[in-house]
């Protein structure tokens, strides 16, 4: 302690940073409640938009096992989602075959391998791919794959599960290879140095050490590329050929949950049973991806083991 | 504790060793050896090259391309920087870094990992391997009714010996410590320090040390390192007993500064 400077001691007042901490803390409390707020709001307008079609008319039995989507039918409407399920489990389907290597590739790749510049180049370049607006790919998928697929094998339309799978996979895989870097990025450092001392390849060390440390987080990735998948509209909409079929082979044309939905809702009349159909299928893609992002967010806490 | 200096044949040799980073020198014309079945202890304030030598010796600076390697390091005869197989020389070398770092794997696996890395799958040899490391890492009473829980939630003084351990997984002939201690409560520390004498027998020991006390413990010879210069290397208790060749050895290991 330097010797002459009298310090008094802190008296016991609010002084301008306590009045600060207080203001943000109300503030970070409002924000937190409006945003759910928010989701209640948005799950109770679309059930209650749904749920009384739900229960008096819907035959949930239908919904489920019939491919036939025929609301607007004159003398019998049938809501049977089935294909509509079937498109989009499909296109995600094969969007994910081609989105998880591709991203936990490019991943690997940035985080563990390139250095400096590249690294920076490279994690700027997947940042803008992300931001690519979904239209986009659609319009890459009905113009310049649609042709290309109809050249090279030699079917009659271009619009199908991989036209759409290819272009939703292009499109998940940036998000997935960020989100995917930066879980192997949380890994640290001492445990590849620990096992590369140790003897341990390169390799070894990213699929024995690195690869099960970043488990929870690679996964999460892996499942909000499926959620993406799920809930994409536009790009499905343009690149899947949009007709209603239980597909047997990726050439065959399919129509998404979403992009029904996209299509539909404007021509229907506010409340009528189509309409409230429609509502119907968004109820059900609202559980499934509250599902997989829940299973995504349980993921990464991960369940400590003892 | 003291064994005189017999004619062993020198386990490593380094000869004229130098390393920069980056342009800049963190070790200059080093020249020693060390001799089989010793404990070599490595002295010197923070910023000498302890640690730049133990990188050196295992081939760890092919992590980082700014730091640069002259001179020579030969183990058994053998110039480091001349092994085909950089993996299979690291296997032969455990290393033990100064923070304990238990891998997030069951205390089990992080003494097998290297094992079934270098091809051993049966798991009774694994549970023999393991059982023997622990053993001799004097941790094996205090987790062997818990060999599956993660080795990552064991405490610092635990992990550090779960790191001894591993780094005995693999038979090495040298074993590298780097300031084991300092994140270890005392008792760990001697129970560590009576693990190293008993393994005196089987390998060599490169234990740098920023404690002059435990140099004098445990070492049969000690380097003194001060700022990227090798001072001097003698038996240890002639550093500690005024016969040290250097005035500023006899500071540093007086407590005078460092
Ligand atoms: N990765 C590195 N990059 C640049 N300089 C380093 C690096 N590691 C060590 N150095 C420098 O090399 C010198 C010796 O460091 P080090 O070998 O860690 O010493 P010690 O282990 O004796 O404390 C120091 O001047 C240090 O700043
Ligand atoms: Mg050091």
């Amino acid at each position: 302690m330097a010797q002459g400077i009298a310090k008094a001691p802190l008296p016991d007042q609010r002084n301008l940073a306590w009045y600060v901490d207080k203001t943000v803390q109300v503030l970070v409390f409002v924000g937190g409640i409006s945003a759910i707020l928010l989701i209640l709001g948005i799950f109770v307008f679309i059930t209650k938009e749904g749920m009384g079609f739900i229960t008096q008319t819907l035959d949930i039995g239908e919904f489920f096992t019939s491919p036939n989507w025929r609301p607007t039918s004159e003398n019998r409407p049938t809501y049977g989602a089935l294909a509509l399920i079937a498109g989009t489990a499909s296109v995600t389907g094969l969007a994910m075959l081609v989105a998880v290597p591709f991203s936990l590739g490019a991943a690997i790749f940035i985080g563990e391998f390139a250095t400096g510049k590249t690294r920076e180049i490279l994690k700027i370049l997947v940042e803008m791919l992300a931001a690519i607006p979904s239209v986009v790919w659609g319009f890459i998928g009905l113009s310049i794959m649609n042709p290309l697929i109809i050249d090279l094998f030699n079917v009659p339309v271009g619009l199908n599960v991989l036209n759409s799978g290819l272009i939703l996979g292009l499109m998940a895989a940036p998000i997935m290879t960020t989100l995917a870097e930066d879980a192997l990025k949380a890994v640290p450092d001492g445990y590849r140095e620990a096992a590369e001392a140790m003897g341990a390849t390169r390799w070894q060390v990213i699929f024995r050490v690195v690869f099960p440390a970043a488990k929870n987080g690679l996964v999460a990735a892996v499942l909000l590329g499926v959620g993406r998948g799920f809930g994409e509209t536009m790009a499905v909409l343009m690149a899947s050929g949009h007709s209603i079929n239980i597909p047997t082979s990726p050439f065959d044309s399919v129509r998404a949950l979403t992009a029904t939905i996209a299509a539909e809702l404007g021509e229907t009349a506010v409340g009528s049973d189509h309409y409230r159909a429609l509502f119907t299928l968004g109820i059900f893609l609202f559980a499934i991806t509250f599902l997989i992002n829940l299973t995504a967010d349980l993921v990464v806490r991960g369940p400590r083991k003892r | 504790m003291v064994t005189p200096t017999r004619d062993r044949q020198p386990k490593v040799q380094v000869r004229d060793l130098s390393i920069h980073y980056g342009g800049k020198a963190a070790l200059a014309g080093a020249t020693f050896e060390i001799h089989e079945h010793e404990i070599f202890g490595i002295i010197g304030p923070a910023g000498s090259g302890k640690t730049s030598f133990l990188r050196a010796m295992n081939r760890m600076d092919l992590f980082n391309p700014a730091m640069e390697v002259g001179g020579e390091i030969s183990m058994d005869g053998k110039d480091v920087r001349k092994w085909k197989n950089v993996y299979a020389l690291r296997r032969r070398i455990g290393v033990v870094f100064p923070l304990p770092v238990g891998l997030p794997m069951s205390i089990y696996e992080n003494v097998a990992l290297a094992p079934r890395l270098g091809g051993t799958r049966k798991r009774a040899d694994l549970d023999v391997i393991v059982e023997r490391c622990l053993t001799r890492a004097a941790l094996w009473d205090e987790v062997k009714d818990r060999l599956d829980s993660l080795g990552s939630l064991l405490s610092g003084g635990q992990q550090q010996r779960l790191t001894i351990a591993r780094a005995l997984s693999q038979e090495p002939e040298l074993l590298l410590l780097d300031e084991f201690s300092i994140a270890v409560d005392p008792v760990t520390t001697m129970k560590i320090e009576d693990v190293l004498k008993e393994l005196r027998q089987e390998l060599t020991i490169v234990l740098v040390t920023n404690l002059v006390q435990q140099a004098r413990r445990l070492a049969d010879r000690t380097a003194f390192f001060l700022t990227g210069e090798l001072v001097e290397v003698a038996p240890t208790e002639d550093l500690f007993t005024g016969g040290a060749s250097d005035e500023r050895t006899t500071a540093y290991v007086e407590g005078r500064f460092g």
